[in-house]
């Protein structure tokens, strides 16, 4: 950063005929490379102002301005259908299919599928973490390296055997059979958890072991608290993951007392007629979808751009 | 030594001597804190991964019991082209994906760390990764309408021409494979970021002082030195994208034709649509084994890097 101005700012100025005070002559060389980034920037988020500007619209009026930059006879009709507090003769007026959809269900679904695996994932990887690093057993290292094998294992792999269990144990469309097979431990968040608790200084758990602090005492009152850092961040990223998971949730909970989200998106999109497709209603939807976890970014992303690295892989 | 203090009461209760002790250490208090870790990993980890072997060797369409049939399902499989074709997608999909990918995240990484410190512009970047894919590829499949969808009005505009983006078998591939870009451009950019910044400041100074450019200074100093880490982010990506399925099963469901029958969705219908769980286990199987492959053909590469930055 400091490098890239130097050489034009010191030579430059001084060559020019001195009327005013020595300016810095442009670096064009920044200027583009400000431009592409600027380009990149623009391309990430226009998609998310399309999906806003879309679900204001009214969607018998999409076509006629399809290439406007502003909603097309702005309304909040979309949301009203798909949070199905229109009517159907509503609906049907501002180009809805008629349909009824209901996402308050679905977001209900979504919020408690993510509360419950995320809650109990971090918790139990936490307690395993401890069990890894902070004791000693024979064989730690060998079981540790058998948790660490399953990360190998292509997803779908285990999906399929997990349905026929799901199944058999009559745990289809139950939210139960929804967060069964990640509650308990994701190969990865043991690992996280793990490598912080490694770094965790020793002497403050020997003294309170010396007065006389049971394992579950220094577990809650001070492994937890000294590693709540990474805990938060891991909570977040599980959080997203469940929050966005589809293939699963599609195969267990198809059920509308279950449906999820993301599930309820894809069922949404294939009931949409296929001549004219309720665009407004579709995208007032997938903001729905995406807002929750957008607004959790915005509250708590700081500490998750920052933890993007290798900490958790090397 | 957290040993030493707490024998008293394990020794009480087992009666152990201290030599036991220190065999098998906390093993008790170990067993308490890993249970349910334990039991979620062989449940659904252990469980189904060696179920999934054996399933792949039977016949089994969910109902009754599976029958085995031995190596059938590897036969059926070699002379079965729509599995041929779902390899042949899915590779061109990864090669697509993560050749332009890796380049424009590489960029992303390499402008915002020659720029700026700024983390809302890292956090804006990271925004697409965190929505889910189904949303993804429903809004992209929304602005790449043929008739209403925002590219083809500029395309239009321009006289370029509509483009029939998921309808047509030759772009609905890259079209997907582009989608998941724009999803995964701005994680991998803080990956190679992170990687960047690990790069010591003098080295930028010092070929500053000899008079390179950044062009130069890209070439000579942010490349060779980023070796290892791309090699590191390569390969988390190349899985991550062989298992393309979300954006697929919501937007062309494998179509045109079989233009994006890629392999997990292939695995899914055959599954799920056809209850052919027997032979979907095989298949899987033969990804299992891909995914290793490429694992570790990635890894000597990594490993041929490392010396670089040590």
């Amino acid at each position: 950063m400091t490098v890239a101005t130097r050489s034009p700012g010191t030579h430059g100025p001084r060559v020019r005929s001195g009327q005013k005070a020595p300016r810095r002559p442009v670096n064009w060389g920044r200027v583009v490379a400000w431009a592409a980034l600027i380009v990149l920037l623009i391309v990430t988020i226009f998609p998310f102002y399309w999906m806003l500007r879309t679900s204001l619209s009214n969607n018998r009026a999409l076509a006629a301005e399809a290439g406007s930059p502003l909603p097309a006879d702005l309304t909040l009709g979309a949301f009203e259908r798909v949070l199905g507090m229109a009517t159907t003769e509503e609906a049907l007026a501002e180009g809805g299919s008629g349909a009824s959809v209901n996402f308050w269900l679905y977001l209900r679904n979504s919020i408690v599928v993510a509360t419950v695996v995320t809650i109990g994932q971090v918790f139990f990887c936490a307690m395993a973490a401890y069990a890894f690093a902070r004791l000693r057993w024979p064989g730690r290292d060998k079981v540790f390296f058998l948790f660490l094998t399953a990360l190998m294992v292509p997803p779908i792999f285990t999906t399929l055997p997990n349905f026929i269990l799901i199944r058999d144990l009559g745990l289809l469309n139950t939210f139960a059979g929804i967060v069964l097979p990640t509650l308990f431990m994701t190969p990865f968040a043991v690992f996280f958890l793990r490598q912080f608790f490694v770094g965790l200084s020793r002497e403050i758990e020997e003294a309170a072991m010396i007065d006389g602090a049971g394992h579950a005492r220094i577990f809650f009152r001070l492994i937890i608290p000294m590693a709540a850092a990474p805990i938060t961040t891991l909570s977040i990223l599980t959080y997203i993951n469940a929050w966005n998971d589809y293939m699963w949730p599609l195969l267990v909970g198809q059920e509308e007392n279950v449906r999820v989200l993301t599930v309820a998106l894809g069922v949404f999109r294939s009931q949409t007629p296929q001549g004219s497709p309720d665009w407004a209603g579709l995208m007032a939807a997938t903001l729905i979808a995406a807002l929750p976890v957008m607004i959790l970014f915005a509250v708590l992303g700081r500490r998750v751009v920052n933890s993007i690295g290798f900490s958790g892989i090397k | 030594m957290a040993t030493q203090v707490v024998p008293k009461r394990a020794a009480k209760a087992s009666g152990a001597v201290s030599g036991r002790r220190r065999r098998f250490g906390d093993l008790r208090v170990a067993l308490v804190f890993l249970f349910p870790a334990a039991l979620g990993f062989t449940v659904f980890y252990l469980w189904p991964t060696l179920r999934g072997f054996y399933l792949s060797l039977t016949e089994f369409s969910l109902l009754g019991d599976a029958e085995f049939v031995g190596l059938a399902n590897f036969e059926r499989l070699i002379g079965d082209p729509l599995f041929w074709n779902s390899l042949r997608v899915t590779v061109l999909y990864v090669v697509i994906n993560i050749g332009v990918q890796t380049v424009v995240a590489l960029a992303l990484a390499v402008l915002m760390h020659r720029l700026t410190t700024s983390v809302t512009i890292r956090g804006l970047v990271l925004l697409p990764y965190l929505v889910a894919n189904v949303v993804v590829a429903l809004v992209w499949f929304w602005m790449l309408d043929y008739q209403l969808g925002v590219v083809n009005q500029i395309l239009d505009w321009i006289g370029l021409g509509r483009i029939s983006f998921f309808g047509s078998e030759t772009w609905a591939i890259p079209t997907i494979a582009l989608v998941n870009v724009w999803r995964h451009m701005g994680y991998t950019a803080l990956l190679i970021f992170a990687g960047l910044q690990m790069i010591p400041k003098y080295v930028y100074e010092a070929s500053a002082i000899d008079g390179a450019s950044e062009w130069r200074m890209f070439w000579s100093v942010t490349l060779p030195l980023l070796r290892p880490i791309m090699a590191l982010v390569l390969i988390l990506s190349v899985i991550g994208s062989f298992q393309i399925f979300d954006t697929v099963a919501v937007t062309t469901s494998g179509g045109p034709v079989d233009a994006t029958r890629v392999i997990y969705f292939y695995i899914f219908e055959l599954a799920f649509e056809r209850f052919d769980f027997g032979y979907a286990a095989a298949i899987s199987v033969v990804l299992f084994l891909i995914l290793g492959g490429v694992a570790i053909a990635q890894l000597r590469m990594l490993r041929a890097g490392e010396s670089d930055l040590s």
